[in-house]
This record gives structure tokens, sequence and C-alpha cells, in this order.
């Protein structure tokens, strides 16, 4: 295919193919290490470091919950210390992961489909183009790539403060000593629950990336077309988020 | 030599470019001048590479555009200036960060970046500004720097896309001063615009585009003395009567 017919707008085919296109594209742009290596920490530090924040925002009142609503589920039937089993498993393996990638796809996913949109209805990316930048190399590879390296380590962040914030309200609120919650947390801990949390994640940071890209490049007329491929991005990103939860879960669990 | 071989172009159902042919000569400035939506942009993206026709060919220095392969393509582009319409500056970036892409693309060392980041702005008169972000500029001021970006570059080529709209008439000339200026430095220009005050000053051949295809080509002499009603019609900027008479109707209720 033509570098040329490669840049088009999708008109006709299928969103499928058409992203399977742009995904190759992207692939092949990954060879192009002297365009996109200079780039990378920026966008690591912006995708990554920035949304640091509102991960551990969403762990905090996350660790919370889970520790009331496992103690409310689990009193009477079951001893209480399975409260730090469930906390840490959950937290660690499917919401720390899973809630972190959604939070990050509406701020990571939209951030990087209107910059890139305003790009696009600016010209901006054709006068990238004309400076024989590749658009793939220059703007989609970072981004990406930052998302998939930074994901994981904020989801990280995101599982030690929630678990930890499992941990507090365990204490202070339950009939729960730090003992019991330790004793709990790791009854069922295995090293896979932190590696496949972080895959997962991994994964759901590209995926988000390629989305708010992919978007933001097809973006057309003004401040409307941006707009549409903003939403569109951040739901996009979602969908990727969930079907790739359960494509991992299906691999490897 | 840039070729134009029996172009066309359309977007869905709507033909742009129908059986569009044109030489441009180097070391003058061919004028491609017809109405708003009539191709012109169009056209100059085709020749740089960032549309691909349905049917024809753009030769540059003997070589057909759309096949060539990507680092083909790249290299192509490195000997094109693009000036866009809307300047196109990279907003997130200086206006000497702006010029400085182009040029750390080619590999030239700091000190040369830096010589030809102040040469550049010193053609086009802003020297001074490389710190300034293209928000803090004038339209006038923006077009400037996107001819300084081109320049920089030093180009055979420099495809200029309505340099004069939106612009008073003092800036205008100014902008078909630099032009000419860029043509006696030995550049190759080939200009779009519907300004026929711009298109007779700065241009040695005019071409009018009509109807997907060029209607005449000719010097200015020979343009201002032409006998085709579209041409005259045109330079003189009377309005079809097909226009006029249900727009006088309507007003008239």
């Amino acid at each position: 295919m033509s570098p040329l017919a490669a840049s088009r707008a999708p008109t006709r085919e299928g969103f499928i193919s058409h992203v399977g296109r742009r995904s190759i594209e992207t692939g092949r742009a990954f060879a192009d290490v002297r365009t996109w290596l200079p780039l990378l920490t920026g966008q690591m530090r912006r995708l990554g470091v920035d949304s640091v924040p509102i991960a551990l925002f969403i762990a905090v009142f996350t660790g919370i919950v889970l520790s009331l609503l496992s103690s409310y589920i689990f009193t009477g039937t079951v001893p209480l210390y399975f409260v730090g089993a469930l906390v840490g498993k959950t937290i660690m393996m499917e919401l720390g992961p899973v809630l972190t990638g959604m939070a990050l796809a509406g701020r990571v996913g939209a951030s990087i489909a209107a910059e890139l949109g305003t790009m696009k209805v600016t010209e901006q990316v054709d006068a990238l183009e004309t400076l024989a930048y590749d658009r793939y190399s220059y703007l989609v590879v970072p981004r990406v790539l930052a998302a998939a390296l930074m994901f994981p380590v904020v989801t990280a962040f995101a599982v030690a403060v929630g678990v930890a914030s499992g941990w507090l309200t365990a204490i202070n609120l339950l009939d729960l000593s730090s003992a019991e919650f330790l004793k709990g947390l790791k009854l069922f801990y295995q090293f896979k629950d932190i590696w496949f949390g972080l895959v997962k994640s991994a994964s759901f940071g590209a995926a988000v990336a390629l989305m708010g890209c992919l978007r933001g490049l097809d973006a057309k007329g003004g401040a409307e077309g941006v707009g549409q491929a903003t939403t569109r991005a951040v739901v996009l990103g979602c969908e990727a988020i969930l079907v790739l939860d359960a494509f991992w879960a299906l691999v490897l669990l | 030599m840039i070729v134009l071989e029996n172009l066309s172009k359309s977007f869905g159902d709507r033909g742009v470019l129908q059986g569009l042919s044109l030489e441009i000569p180097d070391g003058q400035n061919t004028v491609v001048i017809g109405p708003s939506g009539s191709g012109k942009s169009v056209t100059l993206k085709l020749i740089v590479g960032l549309l691909e026709p349905d049917a024809g060919r753009v030769a540059v220095d003997d070589a057909t555009v759309h096949e060539l392969d990507r680092e083909e393509l790249a290299a192509l582009r490195g000997r094109i200036g693009y000036v866009f319409q809307f300047a196109a500056l990279f907003d997130s970036m200086t206006v000497a960060e702006n010029i400085r892409l182009g040029l750390a693309r080619r590999g030239y060392d700091e000190a040369d970046i830096g010589a030809r980041i102040e040469e550049s702005l010193a053609v086009v008169d802003l020297s001074g500004t490389g710190d300034k972000f293209p928000a803090e500029l004038s339209g006038g001021m923006r077009k400037r720097v996107g001819i300084a970006r081109a320049i920089a570059l030093k180009p055979r080529y420099i495809l200029y896309d309505e340099p004069t709209t939106g612009l008073d008439p003092i800036t205008a000339a100014v902008m078909d001063q630099l032009i000419m200026r860029t043509r006696d430095l030995g550049v190759t220009g080939l200009v779009v615009t519907h300004d026929m005050r711009s298109a007779f000053t700065v241009g040695d051949r005019v071409a009018m585009l009509h109807d997907g295809t060029i209607r005449q080509v000719g010097s200015v002499d020979q343009i201002q003395a032409s006998h085709d009603p579209v041409v005259r019609q045109f330079i003189e900027g009377r309005p079809s009567p097909t226009i006029i008479e249900p727009a006088v109707r309507r007003s008239a209720g």
C-alpha cells in the first residue's frame, strides 16, 4: 500500500479494517526509532505521571468501599480476615487495572484525541508531513508506547494505595486488626496477581492511546469534528478495555 | 520541474479536478488563479503527496509522486517547501522550534540550525520573534513565519496556498515582496490565490483553473489581455448572472 493511501481518512471501509490498517501503520512506524525515541519521555510524563493523582483518588475510595462491602458480605458467614483477601485480590487483579484504565481512558484518550484532532483540522498534521515526518512515527508511536509503559506504573501505585486504604478502613472502621487483614491478604496471594494486573494495564494503555490517536487523526471539520473525535476516542477506549479485560481473563486465568 | 499530467481527483461524488495538466517551469513563480473550491489547494496537496490522484500523474524532477515509497516521498518533501493558507504552525512550539523541526529532521548540527533560524527569520523581517508562540503573533506574522519555516530548508520549490488571503493590503503587499524575494533566491514558486492584485504582482506565469482543468495559461500580460469570457469575468471580479439575478430577486422579495 502506498504511503498516501495509508494516510487517507476512512470512507467506505469498515471500522475494524480501518483500525487494523492504522494499527499496522503504527507497527511499521516503530522501526523509525530516530523520530519517536526523543519524544517518548515527554509523553511518559504527560500521559503517565500527570495521571497519578486521578488514579490514586479513585484507588482510595475503591479500597474503602471494597473493605466495607466485603465486611458486609462476610459478617456472620465467613471469618472477617477474608476482607483482606477480597480487597487484595480484587484490587490487584481487576479493579486496580480496570478502574485506572477507565479513568485514564477519559483523561489520556480524550487529551490525545483533542490534541491530534485539532492538529488535523488546522493542517498541522499535513505541515508535519511536508517537513518529511511520518505522522505515525511522530505522533502515534510515542503516545502508544508511553501509555503502554506508564499505565502499569500508574496502576501499581493505584493498587498499593487501594490496598492501603482498604487496610486503613478495616482497622479503623471494622472490627479487624492489622494482623488479621494481612493474614487475609496473604491467604490466596500469588505473584501472578501482580503481573496479571500489570500486563492487562499495559494493553489497556496501548489501546486507549491508539484509539485516541486514530480518532484524532480522523477528525474532520472544525471544533465539532474534534469534539466528536474526542467522544468517540473515550467510548472506544473504554470498550477496548472491557474487551481486553475479558480476553486476558480467558487467556491467562 | 513540476509537471501535472491529466490529473483527476474527486471527493465523493464531487469531481474537483478533471484532467488538469500544467507545467511549472524552474526559477519562476507560476500562479494558479480560480474561484474558491475550484481545486487549487487540492492541486498543491497532490504535488507534495498529501493526496493521491484518482487518475493522471504528478511528476517532480521526473519522479512520479504517488509511486514513491515512504523514504523517497520524505526525500521529495525535503525539496519542497509548503506555506499553508492559515500558516499551520505548531501551536505548542515557539517560532524558533517551528523552524527547527524541519532542520532537525535533515540532521543539521545545532550551530547550523541556530544560524538558519536567524537567517530565515531575518528574510521575513521577523528577527527577534523566535521565542514567541504562534498565538502571540498576528495573522500576517504567522504567515511570514510559515514562509520562514519553508525557506529555512532551502527548498527547490515552494508551494504557497492563498498567501495573502485575510491580510490587510499592506501586509499582503509585504507577502508579495517576500514571494518575489524568494523567487530571486532561485526558488521555483507555485502560488494558488484568488487575489488578482497579488497574482499579477508575483506571477511570471498565470494559469486559470476552471471546472477542474486549466482554462488558460500565459504571462501576466497575456492573461490581462485575455478575451476568454470566463477568464475576463474572474479577473474583473464580475459575478455570473446566474448567481446575481436569483440573489437580486430574493432580496427584492
